[in-house]
């Protein structure tokens, strides 16, 4: 919904916090993750996640979650999919070339990142998105250790 | 610029010590001159006399030339085939593409294909989106942006793989190039989006139209101080430019080409003016000269859609070659040339007169 994604954005900081705590847990029973099994996990995970992260950020399931580098953002709500914003197109106003009534994703990406105590984290290159992980779960991989801030999707 | 080792037009020139690219472009830049590239607006036609007669009326004035890749999302002659045409006879190319139509495996592809045809400068673009031009159904693809565009290129060039890690047996030699648009929001960002731009492997940089350098000095101090354009990978900058036609044409493009500020000051200017075709010119003219004189400012890319005679007369009365005569085929030896340079004389092929 974008009134409450735009909130996320507005309160970047206590998400960021959130999700800080989120990795810590899932991080902490990876084990236990690992003994029910991540395949069996993955579909109610990913159906948790879908639902959950579609209510509060507008999230379209990417499996590459980068919410915590990109001020609480989604960046695949940007119509040209930008996972390294804001392109020159951005109005006068603050909208979207493409769809004029949204605001900028990425001007609300650089935004919610001041807000948050790792802001520089918005300006690593983040690499393309592996189209085959589509509706799959960031959570389990954070769990795993695949994925996160300094992950192996960022150029370093 | 012609080099003593250069060989036959349409060959590489050797990639000299601490250089990335065997292209005339790189040498100009590392050279420290003030560079000057103008783009080429591909035609609806699958003539190759179109190309070289579009491309002939720049002789002696320009160091590259673009060849748009679909710009505003328009269907014309592709980039690489337009690249293709021109380097046979000589010409230094810069090779625009936008991720807007092609996955990253037609790319890639493509950036191989257009290095074999000697295009060794690359831009790297996001693109606009397919609601701005003539196929507002087809399906956007954005599998890459200009960020990863440029990191893959590099790892080619410099890893010799594919986005995948599958080796490249000759890696293409690639001077890369983004660009970037400092004239709209978040303008105190872009810099910092600039240095994002570097450190995914810009060589060069190619800014949107600027009609107001007060912005761009600022931007360009500001990129200075973040130590972008120090050392031996620095970036090189080139800002865009180009004639408008009238204070209408000024309004519409403010109005409905995304990324484009003019600011009231401009309009005004034109406005006053009794013939505003050549205000235009003027105003552009002016602001070479101006951008000419800032610091860190490494040449200028003149965009002068539908009024390309008039990118010659730009150049030449601003002064900024300092005397310098950019190599085209033919300037030193008359068997090199371009096969349409005499077909392209005159203002009537480019549909503007002065």
């Amino acid at each position: 919904m974008y009134r409450v994604r735009r909130f996320a954005v507005r309160h970047a900081h206590a998400f960021e916090r959130l999700y800080a705590g989120l990795e810590v847990v899932l991080k902490r029973s990876a084990p236990l993750l690992e003994r029910i099994g991540y395949q069996r996990l993955e579909a109610p995970v990913a159906w948790l996640e879908k639902h959950l992260k579609g209510f509060l950020f507008d999230c379209q399931m990417c499996g590459h979650c980068v919410l915590s580098s990109t001020g609480m953002s989604c960046p695949m709500n940007c119509p040209k999919h930008l996972r390294n914003g804001p392109c020159g197109g951005v109005r006068e106003d603050g909208g979207c070339e493409v769809k004029p009534e949204m605001r900028c994703v990425w001007l609300d990406a650089w935004e919610g990142s001041q807000r948050m105590k790792h802001a520089e984290r918005i300006e690593v290159v983040q690499l393309p998105v592996d189209a085959s992980q589509q509706g799959t779960s960031s959570w389990l991989k954070v769990a795993r250790g695949e994925h996160g801030a300094g992950g192996s999707h960022e150029v370093r | 610029m012609k080099f003593d080792d250069e060989p036959v037009p349409g060959y590489s020139l050797p990639v000299l010590p601490g250089h990335v690219s065997p292209g005339r472009l790189e040498r100009v830049l590392r050279a420290g001159r003030f560079a000057v590239t103008t783009e080429i607006s591909p035609p609806d036609s699958a003539d190759p006399a179109e190309v070289l007669q579009r491309a002939a009326i720049f002789d002696g004035y320009v160091d590259a030339i673009n060849a748009t890749d679909g710009s505003g999302a328009n269907c014309h002659m592709s980039s690489v085939g337009v690249c293709s045409l021109l380097t046979r006879v000589g010409y230094a190319t810069i090779l625009q593409m936008s991720c807007r139509d092609r996955n990253r495996i037609a790319m890639q592809g493509e950036i191989l294909g257009g290095a074999a045809m000697g295009a060794c400068n690359l831009l790297c673009l996001t693109g606009d989106g397919v609601q701005a031009g003539d196929h507002p159904n087809a399906r956007p693809v954005f599998d890459l942006d200009s960020m990863s565009l440029l990191n893959i290129a590099r790892g080619m060039r410099d890893n010799a793989c594919f986005e995948s890690g599958r080796g490249i047996d000759s890696p293409p030699r690639l001077f890369l190039g983004a660009a970037e648009n400092p004239f709209v929001p978040p303008r105190h960002l872009r810099a910092q989006r600039l240095a994002k731009k570097k450190a995914a492997g810009a060589n060069f940089i190619q800014t949107q139209y600027c009609f107001d350098p007060a912005t761009l000095r600022d931007f360009m101090a500001e990129v200075g101080d973040m130590g972008l354009l120090e050392g031996p990978d620095r970036l090189h900058v080139l800002v865009g430019m180009g004639p408008l036609a009238s204070a209408r044409s000024a309004r519409w493009i403010r109005d409905h080409v995304p990324g484009v500020h003019i600011p009231d000051h401009v309009i005004r200017r034109l406005e006053g003016a009794r013939d505003q075709r050549e205000e235009g010119t003027r105003l552009c003219r002016d602001i070479l000269q101006e951008v000419r004189e800032i610091e860190g400012v490494s040449g200028a890319h003149i965009m002068a859609y539908r009024q390309e005679g008039k990118v010659a007369r730009i150049i030449e009365e601003s002064g900024v070659l300092e005397g310098r005569s950019p190599w085209y085929p033919g300037r030193d030896n008359p068997a090199e040339l371009n096969p349409e340079a005499a077909s392209a004389a005159g203002p009537a092929a480019t549909g503007s007169g002065w």
